[in-house]
């Protein structure tokens, strides 16, 4: 009995906790719907840009107060998907350009640019127990890495064929994320993410560079969705990517400028 | 029987689209299946592997569930040892726990920087992630509560009186328990330990957390789906057709055999 009641009490702090969220989520709308507000675009992009997109959107939306921005988040091929299928977006920002190429050739989207570039990184645990300098120490050791289905196994892929490295891992995880989560268990001792996710990850993942004539690199891109409404604006988002305050801002999350 | 002619009608509807709910997301797997290109997507090395894999881990999860769980029912259901019902809402806990968790909770006491798992690696040099055992373990976790609550309710509504009987009459504990008892759970028995072993086949969130995803040492069934599923659909398709059949078949027989052995 005394059980339940506890659970209960939980389950009410909970609903509280998510009413008051609800509530100033509420709030800050209708407050920014007063000002003069003339447009929203969506921009359905790569996951990998979720945190510096957010930063970026409030850049924008300080030198554009007339419009604001909201988010989709997936990966590239999913989002491509959605274009297809014809969501409701205004602008793709894709990780690679093997999603974006052919919503290009199919002139679904219009005025792709380049807008950063990504590459690998060897993550370890802190202290690098099992002293990881470079790719050919990971032959001897526990490796985990992306499967091959998702696009950082694919990368992957590239990078061993490119060094001609016979790896094999001790699991393909299904994305970037289970990969840091093994490394930060500190279960395995090396894994392959992207540069910007070993930033991410914080203090519990260390990263060994890879040097760049190894290296493999993935292109980011951002067009205009060519069925959007707000096609202006989107296009005065892509720019804004292209400009100086996004990419101190993609620098920041270690992202390297598009060549 | 004689209810089934006496079915209220809203009953009845609610009851249709109950079933529907049910059984149309199955109906949409069977119609894309491609059943031409099905031989070759099942006797691919990968889908073997998997298969392969998936009977030995859920076929040895099963055999540590019942082996420890039967014990722990009946402690639960017969024993006046204190604390029983924290220790029946913890043993349940893993049935309502998003699998994930289990999975976290299972690296953070085994991995090898783990509560235990640290001194299996620096000793023995043992690392159970990664390993095949690692999955038996996620498996065996998700499952045995499955086991552990059919056996416990059969547990407490078979008459103790039968095991006193026998024990007046002489038996010793142990024949009590074999002769007297273990028969009249038997159907009980039987469905928990099928229930368990259909959660073991079909586990996916504790095991590629805790285990990862390796073709032939971790990648059971489940993961195999979910790897292809990003890539080749048709085969991710193909081997959900294999878990979806093999669970069904298992379904009906204990039905059957559940049933018939009831006494109502």
């Amino acid at each position: 009995m005394r059980s339940v009641r506890t659970m209960s009490a939980i389950a009410l702090i909970g609903t509280i906790g998510l009413a008051g969220t609800a509530c100033s989520s509420a709030a800050d709308s209708t407050a920014s719907s007063s000002t003069t507000q003339r447009a929203t675009i969506t921009v359905g992009a790569a996951s990998s840009l979720t945190d510096v997109l957010a930063s970026i959107a409030a850049e924008f939306t300080k030198a554009y107060p007339g419009v604001s921005v909201q988010f989709s988040f997936a990966a590239s091929s999913a989002v491509a998907e959605q274009i297809r299928g014809g969501a409701p977006l205004d602008v793709f920002a894709s990780a690679g350009t093997t999603s974006m190429a052919p919503l290009i050739d199919e002139r679904l989207v219009t005025g792709a640019v380049d807008i950063a570039t990504n590459s690998l990184q060897i993550a370890v645990p802190p202290g690098n127990p099992a002293a990881v300098a470079g790719l050919a120490d990971l032959a001897g050791v526990k490796v985990v890495i992306c499967q091959e289905q998702a696009p950082c196994g694919v990368a992957t892929a590239k990078l061993f064929d490119h060094n001609s490295l016979a790896v094999t891992p001790v699991s393909y995880e299904p994305d970037v994320r289970s990969v840091l989560g093994k490394i930060e268990a500190d279960e395995a001792d090396a894994g392959i993410v992207y540069v910007t996710d070993v930033l991410s990850a914080g203090a519990q993942v260390v990263g060994v560079a890879i040097p760049a004539e190894a290296n493999v690199t993935t292109t980011y891109q951002a067009a205009v969705v060519s069925a959007s409404p707000n096609a202006a604006e989107a296009a005065t988002f892509v720019d804004f990517l292209a400009g100086p305050e996004a990419q101190a801002a993609l620098a920041g999350a270690g992202f390297a400028p598009a060549p | 029987m004689s209810s089934r002619r006496t079915t209220p009608i809203p009953v009845g509807i609610l009851a249709a689209v109950g079933v529907a709910f049910l059984a149309i997301p199955l109906v949409g797997l069977l119609l894309r299946t491609p059943w031409s290109r099905l031989p070759e997507l099942l006797s691919s090395p990968v889908a073997l592997q998997a298969l392969r894999l998936s009977l030995v881990c859920s076929l040895s999860a099963t055999v540590i569930a019942v082996a420890i769980g039967v014990p722990v029912a009946w402690v639960l259901a017969r024993s006046a040892v204190p604390g029983t019902t924290f220790v029946r809402a913890l043993v349940t806990l893993p049935l309502v726990l998003p699998p994930v968790v289990g999975g976290v909770a299972l690296l953070l006491a085994f991995g090898r920087r783990g509560l235990i798992g640290q001194f299996l690696y620096d000793w023995f040099g043992v690392q159970l992630p990664f390993s095949t055992a690692g999955v038996i373990m996620a498996e065996a976790f998700v499952a045995m509560p499955f086991l552990v609550i059919t056996v416990e309710g059969a547990l407490r509504s078979a008459d103790p009186r039968f095991d006193e009987a026998a024990a007046t009459l002489g038996a010793s504990q142990w024949t009590v328990l074999r002769r007297v008892t273990m028969p009249l759970i038997a159907p009980a028995l039987l469905a928990g330990t099928v229930l368990a072993w259909a959660r073991a086949l079909g586990e996916f969130g504790a095991t590629i957390t805790f285990a990862g995803n390796l073709p032939g040492v971790t990648q059971t069934m489940p993961l195999a789906v979910y790897a292809a599923l990003d890539g080749d659909r048709d085969a991710a398709i193909a081997l959900s057709l294999v878990l979806l059949i093999a669970s069904l078949a298992v379904l009906l027989l204990l039905r059957d055999r559940y049933l018939r052995s009831a006494p109502s």
